[in-house]
């Protein structure tokens, strides 16, 4: 295969404005939207003008002077990448005077550059070079002997990528990356004329300064300046493959640009639905875990989690797994076992995991990890509109005057996503953040909330009805939409209520902490300020009344008419890549694939058809419900599919109890992860990079994932998973995921019209895709909701039984980091440690001084569920009170210290709320000592010796 | 920490308490619509068995939901 540059038309597509317009270039007639440039009207019809300055994901820029061009009847000669094209224009763009004009450029350009071409990383692959041979350049008549930049230091701080400063030609292209793409205005260029040199903040090293590391400046660089070091150590690729990206819920494209079965780099799809060619530090750079040392290839097993691993083949693995699982259940009934899907797996790997179990189990004991994150959110906003899913597609950001963020932090948990919305909010969208925290968004370059409410956390319910308080007694709301698509006696029934006095702002200021001008100003501004868009996270969802505050931010968004178009809408932004398809795959213990009950007997008749098989028409256990059912004794057995319980759940005690209380355990993953430590059997998982399959995203997008190597450990998950499924006795012949996905639609309607083939020719396809809407549903609830009438739910405050008091005062609350994912399996085995080894602890300095604490120092953080110490950060993105932390790291596992408590709907766990308190330590808890022993000698793989 | 039969006193309270929030005229059949819904055999058996424990902990709504769930079992 061929390897071809994506193709660069210079300069990005015009405002659409519907018009058009027809011009001439070199002979050719061509017809353009208005506004377009005329390199990129060249470009269009096939025409290249030669350029360094430009490129098609910036704003044309006009410096490099290489892309002049003669405009009949005008005089001079015009940069095309900053000319527009005009009705019945003239143009040539290849002239003896334009010739010469181009060749002194480059002359001027190459004067200054080392001319090292042949040991150049990025030889053959370098526009600098490419333009050189496009103007005909042959010599250089000023010579090289006068003052160049050459020689200067290069930077290599960064993990992924170096800086090159002799080999810049200072076109400004990365700046111009940092500023409008990822909006993170990192670098700039300091100083004037013949010195002028890029510079990351004021003069740091890359790795010193405010750059995020998203990779758009490396993408942008038209030389070897800024080079991936994955390019320098192995060379340029020779194939690519678009794929989908296995980190978060934005669901970025890739090609993963390959030099036989070694992935030189990723770079983002420009076509990518989701992403435009953009990228972050994780999906750019950090899937070196692919390949790294830890991965587990061979499977194992073990009597006991005492015993060390002992490697065996897979035969012996799958044969012990299924007859562990029939041992089982012929001793302690159908219902003693389970199993966990993975949000990190493609969605055939999920539904043949759950049909593993409802076919082969007899049972519907499946679960995911959509339990501990956006469970509310399934049935928040399946009560309410109908469906379990966000409303639009991700464009539709572009779209909105008012952007409200609740307990989300776009720009470190979605990071791509972020820089839409930064975009957007840069172009003049107005901003409300509910958080307790200070995220970034609040302020940062050229971003600036109009209202940050900084609640008290475990408040969302009250100033979310506080909000609804002031929409509906100022008669904000919007009746008209009210009366023709939701239910109108529910709506006044929950008017009534938000209206009462106690739902005000003014009455609830002492319970939130927001000043009562502040709730009434932001709701004032999400109700009048034009089309409203509500963006939510984990910090909704993961609390007490998660499904509450769920229904809410439903109820919000129908009192105003924000729903049914674009720029507006409830948008969930799901952690994990594909746990939105996990979850429509059916991992709930409750419902079949489509989020259609168990105990509904057409549909489960269906599967029955399908299948062969009785099914169980009785919900099953969630996790939680698994662990407590394995320490009463009767839940003996647990299948997890790259899923890390014990450290990503909340208070690991409890889960490690479940664990241990087990006679079987199979782990399916990457690496020997936490949960492993209680496992007997041990199945090595595949990476994304080496499997077939789709994944859907936040936006309920299905998109393709293409492998691009071969498996290292020999099978692709769902081949493993159809492995225990005929040693368990069933009958499953796939040759290829897209007949798993042939299954998936024909017994899901809302998957019905998806295959490999359509995703393949459309690219992707947002779900319901089916024979009323073939290309699938950017924006959902266009001219009625999914339930037909949208309904009103009130959703009265019950406060958390997690109470602070004088032995825990501090309210914790955790998150995550942009270098990070998650448990940190596979960040922490990549260069991303540079930005985030340890996790640490956010304390306000007021909290700090008061128990002498000082940034740097190492501190206990106690709950009534357990300890453990981390390092302190003494800042006040943390209002006085709260504490905060991330649980990317096993060694401080921070969900020692979380409880129980969880949402009343969904037993989402509160990981927001947890009273603490906060002490100065000297060293590890004796937990951490204890546990750190345990996983290593948990660890231990017998080695085999060498025949004779 | 909870036991795992007080764990599911407090969560069939917690589904009543909340659901009492949303219409308190409903609510027992909705708590006990809720339980059916999502929860497996066995923890629906735990949870009638609690109501042989007059200070098991279950609150009015809580009950009368259990009672209906009991009833329906039989």
């Amino acid at each position: 295969m061929a390897f071809n540059r994506e193709r660069d038309h210079g300069t990005p597509p015009a405002i659409v404005t519907g018009k058009t317009v027809t011009l001439t270039v070199d002979g050719q007639p061509v017809t353009v939207p208005e506004g377009t440039s005329i390199m990129r009207a060249t470009s269009l019809m096939g025409g290249a003008i030669p350029k360094l300055c430009a490129t098609d994901n910036v704003e044309s820029f006009g410096s490099c002077r290489l892309c002049l061009v003669e405009v009949e009847g005008r005089n001079g000669y015009p940069a095309s990448c900053t000319t527009p094209v005009g009705e019945g224009m003239v143009v040539h763009t290849q002239t003896e005077r334009l010739k010469k004009l181009r060749r002194g450029v480059m002359e001027l350009y190459i004067s200054d550059h080392p001319l090292d071409c042949l040991t150049c990383a990025a030889n053959g692959d370098c526009e600098l070079q490419d333009q050189a041979g496009a103007v005909g350049l042959r010599d250089v008549r000023y010579g090289y002997d006068g003052a160049t930049n050459m020689g200067q230091e290069k930077d290599v701080s960064n993990p992924y990528f170096d800086f090159d400063p002799s080999k810049c030609i200072v076109c400004s292209r990365c700046v111009r990356a940092c500023d409008e793409v990822q909006g993170t205005f990192a670098l700039t260029i300091e100083n004037m004329g013949f010195k002028s040199k890029v510079s990351p903040s004021q003069g740091d090293s890359f790795l010193d300064s405010e750059c995020v590391s998203c990779g758009a400046c490396v993408q942008a660089c038209p030389t070897a300046s800024l080079i991936e070091k994955k390019v320098v150590e192995i060379g340029t690729p020779d194939r690519a493959v678009v794929t989908t990206c296995a980190y978060c819920g934005v669901g970025c494209t890739f090609r993963a640009e390959m030099r036989g079965e070694e992935l030189v780099r990723m770079v983002p799809w420009k076509d990518g639905k989701a992403n435009h060619g953009h990228s972050c530090v994780k999906g750019r750079f950090a899937w070196g875990y692919a390949q790294h040392r830890d991965r587990i290839l061979n499977p194992m097993i073990r009597a006991s989690v005492e015993e060390p691993w002992r490697e065996v083949s897979w035969e012996v693995a799958i044969a012990h797994t299924a007859s562990e699982f029939q041992r089982i259940q012929a001793k302690y009934g159908v219902r003693s076992i389970g199993g966990i899907t993975s949000s990190r797996c493609t969605n055939e790997e999920t539904y043949l995991v759950q049909k593993l179990i409802r076919q082969g189990f007899g049972n519907n004991n499946v679960d995911t990890c959509a339990r501990v994150c956006h469970s509310p959110t399934g049935y928040g906003l399946n009560t309410t509109l109908g469906t379990s899913a966000g409303t639009q597609d991700f464009d539709s950001v572009t779209q909105a005057d008012v952007i409200l963020v609740i307990g989300a932090n776009p720009t470190d948990a979605h990071p791509v996503f972020g820089s839409r919305m930064k975009q957007r909010l840069r172009e003049g969208a107005r901003l409300i953040v509910v958080d307790p925290r200070r995220i970034d968004l609040v302020r940062s370059a050229h971003v600036k909330a109009d209202h940050h409410l900084a609640l008290r956390p475990g408040t969302n319910v009250v100033i979310l009805t506080a909000l609804a308080h002031v929409i509906v007694t100022e008669g904000l709301a919007n009746e008209a939409f009210i009366r023709a698509r939701c239910d109108w006696d529910e709506y006044q029934h929950w008017a009534e209520f938000v209206s009462q006095r106690e739902r005000s702002p003014e009455a609830t200021e002492a319970l939130t902490g927001v000043k009562a001008d502040e709730v009434r100003a932001a709701a004032r501004l999400y109700a009048t300020g034009g089309n409203a868009a509500i963006y939510y996270g984990l910090g909704v969802t993961e609390h007490s009344q998660g499904s509450s505050a769920v229904i809410a931010i439903a109820n919000l968004a129908m009192a105003t008419g924000n729903m049914g178009r674009e720029g507006v809408g409830v948008n969930p932004l799901r952690g994990q890549n594909n746990v939105q398809g996990s979850c429509d795959m059916g991992s709930f213990p409750h419902e079949f694939p489509g989020y259609r009950h168990v105990s509904i007997d057409a549909v489960r008749q269906s599967f029955e058809k399908a299948w062969g098989v009785t099914l169980d028409p009785e919900p099953g256990l969630r996790i939680n419900n698994m662990l407590d059912a394995a320490t009463d004794g009767v839940f003996k057995g647990l299948f997890v599919q790259g899923e890390d319980i014990l450290q990503s759940d909340p208070n690991t005690h409890h889960v490690a109890a479940g664990l241990a209380a087990m006679e079987c355990v199979v782990v399916q993953d990457l690496f020997l992860n936490e949960t492993a430590n209680y496992a007997h059997i041990f199945l090595p998982g595949s990476t994304f990079l080496e499997k077939d399959g789709t994944f859907t995203n936040a936006e309920r997008r299905i998109q393709l994932v293409r492998q691009v190597m071969t498996p290292l450990n020999g099978y692709a998950d769902w081949e493993v998973v159809q492995l225990v499924a005929n040693a368990m006795g069933l009958d499953w012949s796939y040759t290829h995921p897209a007949e798993i996905m042939d299954e998936i639609a024909a017994l899901t309607p809302t998957f019905a019209g998806v295959s490999f083939d359509k995703l393949d020719e459309k690219g992707s396809l947002q779900w319901p895709a089916n024979d009323a809407a073939p290309d699938g549903t950017p924006t959902m609830h266009v001219d009625q909701f999914v339930r037909g009438k949208g309904k009103f739910v009130v959703t009265d405050y019950v406060p958390t039984d997690e109470k602070t008091g004088p032995r825990f005062p501090l309210l914790l609350t955790t998150g995550r980091i942009l270098s990070q994912y998650n448990v940190g399996a596979q960040t922490r085995r990549t260069g991303n440690v540079a930005w985030h080894a340890e996790d640490v602890l956010e304390i306000h300095p007021t909290d700090a001084e008061n128990r002498g604490i000082a940034d740097g120092h190492w501190v206990s953080l106690r709950s009534r569920a357990g300890e453990t110490t981390l390092r302190a950060k003494v800042t006040d993105r943390v209002a006085p009170g709260v504490v905060y932390t991330t649980f990317h790291h096993p060694d401080t596992q921070a969900n020692v210290i979380t409880t129980d408590f969880s949402d009343w709907a969904t037993n989402c766990p509160e990981f927001k709320v947890t009273a603490v308190q906060v002490a100065l330590s000297n060293g590890s808890s004796e937990w951490q000592q204890r546990y750190a022993e345990q996983a290593r000698m948990s660890r231990r793989i017998e080695t085999v010796e060498a025949a004779e | 920490m909870m036991s795992n039969q007080e764990r599911l006193i407090y969560m069939a309270n917690q589904i009543a308490r909340n659901l009492e929030t949303i219409d308190s005229a409903k609510a027992v059949a909705a708590t006990a619509g809720h339980i059916t819904k999502f929860w497996d055999p066995r923890m629906r058996g735990n949870i009638i068995d609690a109501l042989d424990q007059p200070d098991a902990g279950l609150g009015d709504i809580a009950r009368q939901a259990v009672m209906l769930l009991r009833d329906a079992r039989a």
